[in-house]
């Protein structure tokens, strides 16, 4: 535990005393939204919705393929043989969940200022949006981690990455068009405990796997 | 001494699906009665026992992949490949006889069912592991990571392909309603169509096991002269 919050704490120094990274991303929303502004105006909230989670599979890729990217070889090995795989592949998923959920909030708060507000219940779409921030970035955490073995860069993560991301994404959309109405999904949370089941199946898989990765 | 006896057994049955496929009568309630089937629902005996044969090769392929990370031999590797290359051959025959098939019945090649997503899914997740596998020269990592991606996409995608079904309806059988299953619709099937169709995917399991086997050995033979 104390090797997780370490390794954290660690990326989170890389981020305030790089931050060209963090803003660099923060840049990538911001210019990305911009431009969907001026191509589209302000779409009807089916378009919204289905804009607003596409953006956010393209800023996952990229805020989440640095992190694996952005350390060299032997640093790596040497956090490998300090903190061991598993502590530092759930660090990577936690500070890379963090990130994300910070990104959706703030391209969230972009898409309602630029692209018009349809949201019924902004407060559940909060929580959608935190929790799909979640399961985005831990399917790309792992990926990046597979992309960055290969010495391939965020291009192999998104061949590699949207066809498995399909099913999160396909739940998160059927999730949050219920805030865009007063209407009652059926089994709504069967559908939220999917999503986490999801998650869950994927955390295990790679804290299992990560192992073999970095195995040398 | 190779054991050539399934192979005799696989082209027996494949002979007698075709046979009986093209000639037995179907059940007139569900070919002629209420539905717009006729005599296109024979597919049947050949459409769905080639995504039988692609489940089934790709989970010997994740057989092997972890066979990989337990003990690093390149034999388990190739293995691991030509089965995933063999399961992805018989899965683009399963989206194509499925393609014609559902353009004179459903009207439309492609109308976004959810089985066809997740058969082009499929493809889409092995064509990204051939892809991933060739950017490495490397042997022993490419073997490692190739095997370590097939083994996290198989395990996302068997619980998509059972979640998706049920999420929309879909013009498959047992699809009617919101009730979508992620399997066959049992009640749609009549004994001597099942008396077809089990034999049907036993003996395409079967062939698609021996053209892996076929390519496997060539593979090894290249392997030996490279290393030689």
């Amino acid at each position: 535990m104390n090797h997780i919050l370490t390794l954290i704490k660690k990326d989170l120094l890389l981020e305030v005393r790089q931050q060209y990274t963090f803003y660099g991303i923060l840049l990538y929303v911001a210019s990305t939204i911009f431009v969907l502004y001026l191509a589209m105006g302000q779409p009807e909230e089916k378009v919204w919705n289905g804009l607003f989670w596409m953006i956010q599979l393209f800023i996952c890729v990229n805020a989440v393929a640095k992190s694996f990217l952005q350390e060299s070889q032997g640093r790596m090995l040497y956090f490998y043989t300090v903190a061991g795989a598993r502590d530092f592949m759930l660090s990577k998923l936690l500070f890379n969940a963090g990130l994300m959920v910070l990104m959706s909030i703030v391209s969230l708060l972009l898409f309602q200022l630029l692209m018009g507000n349809p949201l019924q219940n902004p407060f559940r779409f909060i929580g959608f949006v935190c929790l799909g921030g979640c399961s985005l970035s831990l399917v790309f955490t792992f990926l990046a981690a597979i992309a960055a073995r290969a010495r391939q860069g965020a291009a192999l993560m998104a061949i590699l990455g949207f066809p498995l991301i399909i099913p999160q994404v396909l739940l998160l959309m059927r999730m949050s068009n219920t805030a865009f109405a007063d209407v009652i999904q059926a089994g709504l949370w069967q559908i939220i405990f999917l999503l986490i089941g999801l998650d869950v199946l994927v955390i295990a898989l790679a804290i299992i796997l990560f192992p073999f990765l970095w195995k040398d | 001494m190779r054991q050539y006896w399934w192979k005799i057994l696989s082209i027996v049955l494949l002979i007698y699906t075709f046979i009986a496929g093209l000639l037995i009568p179907l059940p007139y309630e569900t070919a002629y009665a209420s539905s717009n089937l006729y005599e296109s629902m024979r597919n049947f005996f050949f459409h769905v026992p080639m995504w039988f044969s692609q489940l089934a090769l790709i989970t010997v392929s994740l057989f092997y992949s972890i066979k990989y990370l337990r003990n690093p031999n390149p034999t388990y590797d190739i293995y691991a490949t030509e089965f995933a290359r063999t399961g992805t051959v018989l899965g683009v025959l399963g989206l194509i006889t499925g393609a014609i098939w559902a353009q004179y019945t459903w009207g439309a090649a492609w109308s976004n069912d959810p089985k066809q997503i997740g058969a082009a899914i499929a493809l889409l997740i092995y064509v990204a592991y051939f892809v991933l596998r060739n950017s490495m020269p490397d042997m022993d990592k490419r073997g490692r990571v190739a095997a370590v991606y097939n083994i996290f996409a198989y395990f996302i995608y068997i619980p998509m392909i059972l979640i998706l079904p049920r999420l929309t309806e879909s013009l498959h059988p047992g699809g009617k309603g919101s009730e979508g299953n992620p399997g066959l619709g049992g009640s749609s099937l009549d004994a001597t169509m099942r008396l077809v169709f089990w034999p049907g995917v036993l003996g395409w399991i079967l062939l698609s096991t021996w053209i892996s086997t076929l390519r496997l050995r060539v593979r090894l033979l290249e392997e030996k002269k490279h290393s030689a």
